[in-house]
Protein backbone atom coordinates (compact mmCIF):
# COMPACT_ATOMS: atom_id res chain seq x y z
CA UNK A 1 0.00 0.00 0.00
CA UNK A 2 1.36 3.26 -0.85
CA UNK A 3 0.00 6.72 0.32
CA UNK A 4 -1.33 9.36 -2.03
CA UNK A 5 1.79 11.63 -1.77
CA UNK A 6 3.95 8.68 -3.25
CA UNK A 7 1.57 8.29 -6.33
CA UNK A 8 1.57 12.44 -6.83
CA UNK A 9 5.01 11.91 -6.85
CA UNK A 10 5.46 8.83 -8.89
CA UNK A 11 3.13 10.30 -11.60
CA UNK A 12 5.16 13.63 -11.54
CA UNK A 13 7.94 11.14 -12.97
CA UNK A 14 6.38 8.75 -15.84
CA UNK A 15 4.71 9.49 -18.43
CA UNK A 16 1.17 8.74 -18.74
CA UNK A 17 -0.28 6.82 -21.76
CA UNK A 18 -2.10 9.87 -23.05
CA UNK A 19 1.12 11.57 -23.03
CA UNK A 20 3.13 8.18 -25.06
CA UNK A 21 0.35 8.40 -27.47
CA UNK A 22 1.32 12.16 -28.54
CA UNK A 23 5.06 11.52 -28.40
CA UNK A 24 4.73 8.82 -30.73
CA UNK A 25 2.20 11.24 -33.49
CA UNK A 26 5.67 12.27 -34.80
CA UNK A 27 7.10 8.95 -35.66
CA UNK A 28 5.68 9.26 -39.51
CA UNK A 29 5.50 6.02 -42.08
CA UNK A 30 8.49 5.47 -44.00
CA UNK A 31 6.82 5.68 -47.15
CA UNK A 32 4.37 8.51 -46.53
CA UNK A 33 6.08 11.40 -44.59
CA UNK A 34 3.06 13.06 -43.50
CA UNK A 35 1.25 10.37 -42.06
CA UNK A 36 1.82 9.36 -38.12
CA UNK A 37 2.21 5.68 -37.12
CA UNK A 38 -0.67 6.58 -35.23
CA UNK A 39 -2.97 8.06 -37.62
CA UNK A 40 -1.98 4.80 -39.60
CA UNK A 41 -3.67 2.20 -36.42
CA UNK A 42 -0.63 0.09 -36.46
CA UNK A 43 -0.06 0.85 -32.83
CA UNK A 44 -2.00 -1.22 -31.18
CA UNK A 45 -1.19 -0.80 -27.34
CA UNK A 46 0.63 1.39 -25.17
CA UNK A 47 1.40 0.19 -21.53
CA UNK A 48 3.23 2.36 -18.77
CA UNK A 49 4.48 0.29 -15.86
CA UNK A 50 5.30 0.98 -12.30
CA UNK A 51 8.93 0.54 -13.14
CA UNK A 52 8.60 3.25 -15.49
CA UNK A 53 9.07 1.24 -18.49
CA UNK A 54 7.06 1.59 -21.68
CA UNK A 55 5.89 -1.44 -23.61
CA UNK A 56 4.45 -0.38 -26.94
CA UNK A 57 2.79 -3.22 -29.37
CA UNK A 58 2.09 -2.79 -32.93
CA UNK A 59 0.94 -4.97 -35.93
CA UNK A 60 1.60 -4.92 -39.09
CA UNK A 61 -0.47 -3.42 -42.27
CA UNK A 62 0.39 -6.43 -44.15
CA UNK A 63 1.83 -9.75 -43.04
CA UNK A 64 4.69 -9.54 -45.02
CA UNK A 65 5.00 -6.25 -44.74
CA UNK A 66 9.22 -5.38 -45.01
CA UNK A 67 9.21 -2.33 -43.17
CA UNK A 68 7.68 -3.37 -39.76
CA UNK A 69 11.78 -3.68 -38.29
CA UNK A 70 12.56 -0.47 -39.39
CA UNK A 71 9.03 0.80 -37.78
CA UNK A 72 9.67 -1.08 -34.77
CA UNK A 73 13.13 0.71 -34.05
CA UNK A 74 11.77 4.21 -35.16
CA UNK A 75 8.89 4.01 -32.32
CA UNK A 76 11.67 2.63 -29.85
CA UNK A 77 13.94 5.70 -31.00
CA UNK A 78 11.40 7.88 -30.63
CA UNK A 79 10.84 7.07 -27.18
CA UNK A 80 14.71 6.83 -25.86
CA UNK A 81 14.85 10.55 -27.25
CA UNK A 82 12.28 11.27 -25.37
CA UNK A 83 13.92 10.44 -22.08
CA UNK A 84 12.36 6.69 -21.47
CA UNK A 85 14.84 4.77 -20.01
CA UNK A 86 13.01 1.44 -20.26
CA UNK A 87 11.27 1.25 -24.05
CA UNK A 88 9.97 -2.22 -25.31
CA UNK A 89 8.49 -2.42 -28.97
CA UNK A 90 7.01 -5.52 -29.93
CA UNK A 91 4.66 -6.86 -33.01
CA UNK A 92 1.56 -9.03 -33.50
CA UNK A 93 -1.50 -9.52 -34.61
CA UNK A 94 -3.79 -9.64 -31.57
CA UNK A 95 -5.52 -6.27 -33.29
CA UNK A 96 -4.99 -7.02 -36.54
CA UNK A 97 -4.75 -3.77 -39.11
CA UNK A 98 -7.17 -3.29 -41.27
CA UNK A 99 -8.06 -0.08 -43.03
CA UNK A 100 -10.79 1.33 -41.14
CA UNK A 101 -8.47 1.92 -38.86
CA UNK A 102 -6.72 4.37 -40.29
CA UNK A 103 -7.71 7.71 -38.64
CA UNK A 104 -9.70 10.65 -39.97
CA UNK A 105 -6.76 12.70 -39.87
CA UNK A 106 -5.12 9.87 -41.60
CA UNK A 107 -7.26 9.53 -44.42
CA UNK A 108 -6.59 13.46 -44.94
CA UNK A 109 -3.29 12.65 -45.26
CA UNK A 110 -3.42 10.28 -47.63
CA UNK A 111 -5.67 12.40 -49.97
CA UNK A 112 -2.80 15.33 -49.84
CA UNK A 113 0.00 13.00 -50.36
CA UNK A 114 -2.08 12.44 -53.86
CA UNK A 115 -3.34 8.94 -53.00
CA UNK A 116 -6.99 8.04 -52.88
CA UNK A 117 -7.84 6.68 -49.46
CA UNK A 118 -9.07 3.74 -48.52
CA UNK A 119 -13.12 3.64 -48.57
CA UNK A 120 -14.71 2.11 -45.38
CA UNK A 121 -15.90 -0.94 -45.20
CA UNK A 122 -18.32 -3.91 -43.79
CA UNK A 123 -15.52 -6.55 -43.51
CA UNK A 124 -16.21 -7.58 -47.00
CA UNK A 125 -14.06 -6.34 -50.09
CA UNK A 126 -15.15 -7.14 -53.25
CA UNK A 127 -13.70 -6.28 -56.65
CA UNK A 128 -16.59 -3.77 -57.64
CA UNK A 129 -15.53 -1.83 -54.54
CA UNK A 130 -11.81 -1.45 -56.96
CA UNK A 131 -13.76 0.07 -59.18
CA UNK A 132 -14.44 3.63 -59.61
CA UNK A 133 -12.51 4.64 -56.94
CA UNK A 134 -12.46 8.42 -56.54
CA UNK A 135 -10.04 10.43 -58.08
CA UNK A 136 -7.57 12.30 -55.36
CA UNK A 137 -6.77 15.26 -57.83
CA UNK A 138 -10.39 16.00 -59.32
CA UNK A 139 -12.97 13.99 -57.11
CA UNK A 140 -14.13 12.06 -60.69
CA UNK A 141 -15.32 8.78 -60.36
CA UNK A 142 -14.58 7.64 -63.93
CA UNK A 143 -11.58 5.78 -63.19
CA UNK A 144 -10.35 2.50 -63.77
CA UNK A 145 -8.47 0.34 -61.83
CA UNK A 146 -5.07 -0.70 -63.63
CA UNK A 147 -3.61 -3.24 -61.44
CA UNK A 148 -4.63 -3.87 -57.81
CA UNK A 149 -1.05 -4.00 -56.70
CA UNK A 150 0.96 -0.95 -56.74
CA UNK A 151 4.97 -0.11 -55.65
CA UNK A 152 3.96 -0.83 -52.28
CA UNK A 153 1.88 -3.62 -51.10
CA UNK A 154 -0.17 -1.36 -49.77
CA UNK A 155 -1.26 0.68 -53.02
CA UNK A 156 -3.13 -0.28 -55.95
CA UNK A 157 -2.61 1.16 -59.31
CA UNK A 158 -5.63 3.47 -60.71
CA UNK A 159 -6.31 6.00 -63.92
CA UNK A 160 -8.51 8.35 -63.85
CA UNK A 161 -10.87 9.31 -67.22
CA UNK A 162 -11.71 12.60 -66.37
CA UNK A 163 -8.48 13.87 -65.63
CA UNK A 164 -6.59 11.71 -67.22
CA UNK A 165 -4.14 11.55 -64.48
CA UNK A 166 -2.52 7.88 -63.61
CA UNK A 167 -3.13 7.83 -59.52
CA UNK A 168 -2.50 5.28 -56.49
CA UNK A 169 -5.36 4.06 -53.83
CA UNK A 170 -4.16 3.05 -50.36
CA UNK A 171 -6.00 -0.38 -50.32
CA UNK A 172 -8.83 -0.83 -48.91
CA UNK A 173 -7.83 -4.54 -46.48
CA UNK A 174 -10.70 -6.04 -44.31
CA UNK B 1 -4.89 -32.40 -30.47
CA UNK B 2 -0.97 -33.35 -30.64
CA UNK B 3 1.18 -31.24 -32.06
CA UNK B 4 2.65 -32.97 -34.76
CA UNK B 5 -0.75 -32.84 -36.56
CA UNK B 6 -0.54 -29.48 -36.42
CA UNK B 7 2.92 -28.67 -37.37
CA UNK B 8 1.98 -31.38 -40.65
CA UNK B 9 -0.74 -28.55 -41.15
CA UNK B 10 1.16 -25.65 -40.77
CA UNK B 11 4.50 -27.29 -42.82
CA UNK B 12 2.27 -27.64 -45.76
CA UNK B 13 0.35 -24.08 -46.12
CA UNK B 14 3.58 -22.51 -45.27
CA UNK B 15 5.86 -24.84 -47.81
CA UNK B 16 2.94 -24.13 -50.65
CA UNK B 17 3.25 -20.55 -50.10
CA UNK B 18 7.34 -20.62 -49.68
CA UNK B 19 7.82 -22.01 -53.12
CA UNK B 20 4.58 -20.29 -55.08
CA UNK B 21 6.14 -17.00 -53.65
CA UNK B 22 9.52 -17.76 -55.42
CA UNK B 23 8.29 -18.98 -58.88
CA UNK B 24 6.12 -15.60 -58.70
CA UNK B 25 9.19 -13.47 -57.66
CA UNK B 26 10.95 -15.16 -61.42
CA UNK B 27 8.23 -13.09 -63.04
CA UNK B 28 10.07 -10.00 -61.16
CA UNK B 29 11.94 -8.33 -64.46
CA UNK B 30 10.24 -10.61 -66.85
CA UNK B 31 6.44 -9.68 -66.99
CA UNK B 32 5.09 -8.75 -70.09
CA UNK B 33 4.00 -5.18 -68.41
CA UNK B 34 5.94 -3.24 -66.23
CA UNK B 35 2.62 -3.35 -63.75
CA UNK B 36 2.14 -7.31 -64.03
CA UNK B 37 5.89 -7.11 -63.15
CA UNK B 38 5.20 -5.33 -60.19
CA UNK B 39 2.08 -7.43 -59.16
CA UNK B 40 3.79 -10.68 -59.14
CA UNK B 41 6.95 -9.17 -57.26
CA UNK B 42 3.93 -7.96 -54.83
CA UNK B 43 2.46 -11.29 -54.59
CA UNK B 44 5.76 -12.87 -54.01
CA UNK B 45 6.20 -10.65 -50.92
CA UNK B 46 3.12 -11.34 -49.48
CA UNK B 47 3.45 -14.80 -50.05
CA UNK B 48 6.98 -15.18 -48.56
CA UNK B 49 6.22 -13.05 -45.83
CA UNK B 50 3.03 -15.09 -44.94
CA UNK B 51 4.76 -18.58 -45.13
CA UNK B 52 7.46 -16.73 -42.72
CA UNK B 53 4.27 -16.08 -40.31
CA UNK B 54 3.71 -19.72 -40.51
CA UNK B 55 7.01 -20.81 -39.97
CA UNK B 56 7.23 -18.64 -36.47
CA UNK B 57 4.13 -20.50 -35.54
CA UNK B 58 6.22 -23.86 -36.18
CA UNK B 59 9.30 -22.04 -34.44
CA UNK B 60 6.81 -21.61 -31.36
CA UNK B 61 6.21 -25.32 -31.47
CA UNK B 62 9.95 -26.41 -31.23
CA UNK B 63 10.56 -26.46 -34.68
CA UNK B 64 13.64 -24.58 -36.21
CA UNK B 65 14.03 -20.53 -36.37
CA UNK B 66 12.13 -19.65 -39.43
CA UNK B 67 14.56 -18.97 -41.82
CA UNK B 68 16.86 -21.79 -41.57
CA UNK B 69 13.69 -23.94 -41.58
CA UNK B 70 12.71 -22.08 -44.59
CA UNK B 71 16.15 -22.15 -46.74
CA UNK B 72 18.31 -24.98 -45.36
CA UNK B 73 16.07 -28.29 -45.79
CA UNK B 74 16.32 -30.31 -48.67
CA UNK B 75 13.52 -31.10 -51.32
CA UNK B 76 12.60 -34.35 -49.99
CA UNK B 77 11.25 -32.46 -46.85
CA UNK B 78 9.19 -30.76 -48.35
CA UNK B 79 5.37 -30.98 -48.07
CA UNK B 80 4.10 -28.63 -50.68
CA UNK B 81 1.98 -30.17 -53.53
CA UNK B 82 3.84 -30.29 -56.51
CA UNK B 83 1.78 -27.97 -58.61
CA UNK B 84 3.46 -24.83 -57.24
CA UNK B 85 7.34 -26.06 -58.00
CA UNK B 86 6.52 -26.37 -61.75
CA UNK B 87 8.68 -23.58 -63.47
CA UNK B 88 6.66 -20.81 -64.81
CA UNK B 89 7.46 -21.73 -68.47
CA UNK B 90 5.27 -18.81 -70.13
CA UNK B 91 2.68 -16.48 -68.81
CA UNK B 92 -0.66 -18.52 -69.72
CA UNK B 93 0.40 -21.30 -67.29
CA UNK B 94 1.59 -18.98 -64.55
CA UNK B 95 -1.47 -17.29 -64.84
CA UNK B 96 -3.78 -20.28 -64.41
CA UNK B 97 -1.44 -21.81 -61.85
CA UNK B 98 -1.82 -18.46 -59.90
CA UNK B 99 -5.68 -18.79 -60.66
CA UNK B 100 -6.01 -22.24 -59.51
CA UNK B 101 -3.21 -21.65 -56.65
CA UNK B 102 -5.05 -18.86 -55.23
CA UNK B 103 -8.75 -19.63 -55.07
CA UNK B 104 -7.91 -22.50 -53.22
CA UNK B 105 -5.10 -20.62 -50.41
CA UNK B 106 -7.79 -17.90 -50.02
CA UNK B 107 -10.56 -20.29 -49.40
CA UNK B 108 -8.22 -22.31 -47.04
CA UNK B 109 -7.32 -19.20 -44.91
CA UNK B 110 -10.71 -18.33 -44.74
CA UNK B 111 -11.67 -21.73 -43.23
CA UNK B 112 -8.46 -21.73 -41.03
CA UNK B 113 -9.79 -18.16 -39.94
CA UNK B 114 -12.10 -20.11 -37.84
CA UNK B 115 -9.69 -22.63 -36.46
CA UNK B 116 -9.85 -24.04 -33.10
CA UNK B 117 -6.02 -23.55 -32.73
CA UNK B 118 -6.17 -20.03 -32.15
CA UNK B 119 -2.38 -18.39 -33.11
CA UNK B 120 -3.65 -20.10 -36.36
CA UNK B 121 -6.48 -18.82 -36.22
CA UNK B 122 -5.44 -15.44 -35.85
CA UNK B 123 -3.11 -15.10 -38.81
CA UNK B 124 -5.74 -16.70 -41.02
CA UNK B 125 -8.00 -14.10 -40.12
CA UNK B 126 -5.51 -11.30 -41.40
CA UNK B 127 -3.90 -13.48 -44.42
CA UNK B 128 -7.22 -14.30 -45.77
CA UNK B 129 -7.95 -10.25 -46.30
CA UNK B 130 -4.38 -9.72 -48.23
CA UNK B 131 -4.61 -12.76 -50.38
CA UNK B 132 -7.91 -11.25 -51.57
CA UNK B 133 -6.24 -8.85 -53.88
CA UNK B 134 -3.84 -12.13 -55.04
CA UNK B 135 -7.69 -13.76 -56.29
CA UNK B 136 -8.58 -10.39 -57.58
CA UNK B 137 -5.38 -10.17 -59.70
CA UNK B 138 -6.13 -13.93 -60.93
CA UNK B 139 -9.73 -13.54 -61.71
CA UNK B 140 -8.80 -10.17 -64.10
CA UNK B 141 -6.21 -11.92 -66.10
CA UNK B 142 -7.96 -15.28 -66.37
CA UNK B 143 -10.57 -13.57 -68.10
CA UNK B 144 -8.65 -10.92 -69.89
CA UNK B 145 -5.96 -13.21 -71.70
CA UNK B 146 -8.72 -16.27 -71.82
CA UNK B 147 -10.73 -13.58 -74.32
CA UNK B 148 -7.84 -11.85 -76.22
CA UNK B 149 -7.63 -14.04 -79.81
CA UNK B 150 -8.34 -16.95 -80.54
CA UNK B 151 -4.62 -18.18 -80.36
CA UNK B 152 -4.15 -16.54 -76.50
CA UNK B 153 -8.10 -18.87 -75.62
CA UNK B 154 -6.47 -21.66 -77.07
CA UNK B 155 -3.13 -21.26 -75.01
CA UNK B 156 -5.38 -20.86 -71.65
CA UNK B 157 -7.60 -24.12 -72.58
CA UNK B 158 -4.44 -26.01 -72.78
CA UNK B 159 -2.42 -24.19 -69.47
CA UNK B 160 -5.96 -25.11 -68.19
CA UNK B 161 -6.02 -28.94 -69.25
CA UNK B 162 -1.99 -29.00 -68.65
CA UNK B 163 -2.10 -27.58 -64.77
CA UNK B 164 -5.58 -29.58 -63.85
CA UNK B 165 -4.37 -33.67 -62.34
CA UNK B 166 -1.61 -30.89 -60.83
CA UNK B 167 -4.25 -28.47 -58.93
CA UNK B 168 -6.03 -31.36 -57.41
CA UNK B 169 -3.10 -32.20 -55.80
CA UNK B 170 -3.46 -29.05 -53.89
CA UNK B 171 -6.16 -31.26 -51.98
CA UNK B 172 -4.36 -34.03 -51.35
CA UNK B 173 -5.71 -35.67 -47.44
CA UNK B 174 -3.00 -35.83 -44.67
CA UNK B 175 -2.97 -39.26 -42.15
CA UNK B 176 -4.07 -36.90 -39.87
CA UNK B 177 -7.53 -35.88 -41.88
CA UNK B 178 -10.18 -37.03 -39.26
CA UNK B 179 -8.70 -35.56 -35.93
CA UNK B 180 -8.20 -32.48 -37.75
CA UNK B 181 -11.37 -31.75 -38.72
CA UNK B 182 -12.89 -33.87 -35.06
CA UNK B 183 -10.83 -30.88 -33.30
CA UNK B 184 -12.16 -28.14 -35.76
CA UNK B 185 -8.42 -27.35 -36.52
CA UNK B 186 -9.22 -27.48 -40.32
CA UNK B 187 -12.33 -28.54 -42.12
CA UNK B 188 -10.73 -30.51 -44.29
CA UNK B 189 -9.03 -30.84 -48.07
CA UNK B 190 -12.42 -32.64 -49.28
CA UNK B 191 -14.99 -29.52 -47.58
CA UNK B 192 -12.12 -27.43 -49.45
CA UNK B 193 -11.85 -28.59 -52.50
CA UNK B 194 -15.61 -28.52 -53.00
CA UNK B 195 -16.04 -24.89 -52.03
CA UNK B 196 -13.22 -24.35 -54.36
CA UNK B 197 -14.70 -25.89 -57.47
CA UNK B 198 -17.76 -23.54 -56.42
CA UNK B 199 -15.63 -20.67 -56.72
CA UNK B 200 -13.65 -21.57 -59.53
CA UNK B 201 -16.16 -22.78 -61.84
CA UNK B 202 -18.17 -19.17 -62.92
CA UNK B 203 -14.79 -17.84 -63.82
CA UNK B 204 -13.65 -20.63 -65.85
CA UNK B 205 -17.09 -20.02 -67.78
CA UNK B 206 -16.78 -16.44 -68.17
CA UNK B 207 -13.16 -16.63 -69.71
CA UNK B 208 -14.67 -19.25 -72.37
CA UNK B 209 -12.47 -21.86 -71.15
CA UNK B 210 -13.67 -25.85 -70.31
CA UNK B 211 -12.65 -27.83 -67.34
CA UNK B 212 -11.28 -31.19 -68.19
CA UNK B 213 -14.15 -33.65 -68.23
CA UNK B 214 -14.64 -35.13 -64.95
CA UNK B 215 -13.60 -38.92 -65.62
CA UNK B 216 -9.73 -37.65 -66.53
CA UNK B 217 -9.62 -36.03 -63.54
CA UNK B 218 -6.96 -37.64 -61.32
CA UNK B 219 -5.07 -35.78 -58.84
CA UNK B 220 -1.30 -35.84 -59.12
CA UNK B 221 -0.79 -35.98 -55.25
CA UNK B 222 2.71 -37.39 -53.42
CA UNK B 223 3.68 -33.28 -52.66
CA UNK B 224 1.99 -33.55 -49.46
CA UNK B 225 4.21 -36.48 -48.59
CA UNK B 226 7.68 -35.51 -49.59
CA UNK B 227 7.41 -36.68 -53.41
CA UNK B 228 8.72 -34.30 -55.54
CA UNK B 229 9.93 -33.37 -59.68
CA UNK B 230 13.49 -32.55 -59.96
CA UNK B 231 12.36 -28.99 -60.19
CA UNK B 232 12.00 -28.81 -56.64
CA UNK B 233 15.17 -29.70 -55.82
CA UNK B 234 16.63 -26.93 -58.24
CA UNK B 235 14.56 -23.92 -56.69
CA UNK B 236 15.21 -25.03 -53.02
CA UNK B 237 19.34 -24.97 -54.17
CA UNK B 238 18.84 -21.45 -55.69
CA UNK B 239 16.63 -20.30 -52.34
CA UNK B 240 19.25 -21.65 -50.05
CA UNK B 241 22.19 -20.72 -51.81
CA UNK B 242 20.87 -16.71 -51.43
CA UNK B 243 20.26 -17.69 -47.61
CA UNK B 244 23.73 -19.28 -47.45
CA UNK B 245 25.63 -16.32 -48.82
CA UNK B 246 23.82 -13.88 -46.83
CA UNK B 247 22.05 -15.23 -43.62
CA UNK B 248 20.61 -11.93 -42.20
CA UNK B 249 19.15 -10.47 -45.63
CA UNK B 250 15.39 -9.58 -45.37
CA UNK B 251 12.89 -11.10 -47.38
ZN1 LIG C 1 -9.09 12.86 -61.93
Amino acid sequence: MVDAGTIFNLQGAMLTEKEVWEKLEVVKDPEIPTLSMVDMGIITKVEVNDDLSVAIEMTPTFVGCPAIKMMEQMVYNCLKEAGIEKVSVSTNLDVAWNSNKITERGLLCLKKHGLAPPPKHEGEITQELLEHVACPFCGSKNTETKSPFGPTLCRSLHYCHNCLQAFEQFKPVV
Amino acid sequence: MNTATIKELLYKVADDLLIIGHRHSEWTGLGPILEEDISFSSMAQDKIGQSQALFQLLYKLGEPEADTNAFTRNANQFCNAQFVELPNDEYDFSTVRHFLYDHADQLRFEMLAHSSYEPLAKLARKVKGELKYHVFHANTWMVKLSQGTEESRARMQSALNASWNYALGLFEESKFEKELIAAKVFEGEVALKSKWLSAIIPFIEKAGLKLPPEKEWNPVNGGRKNFHTEHLELLVKEMGEVFRVEPHSQW
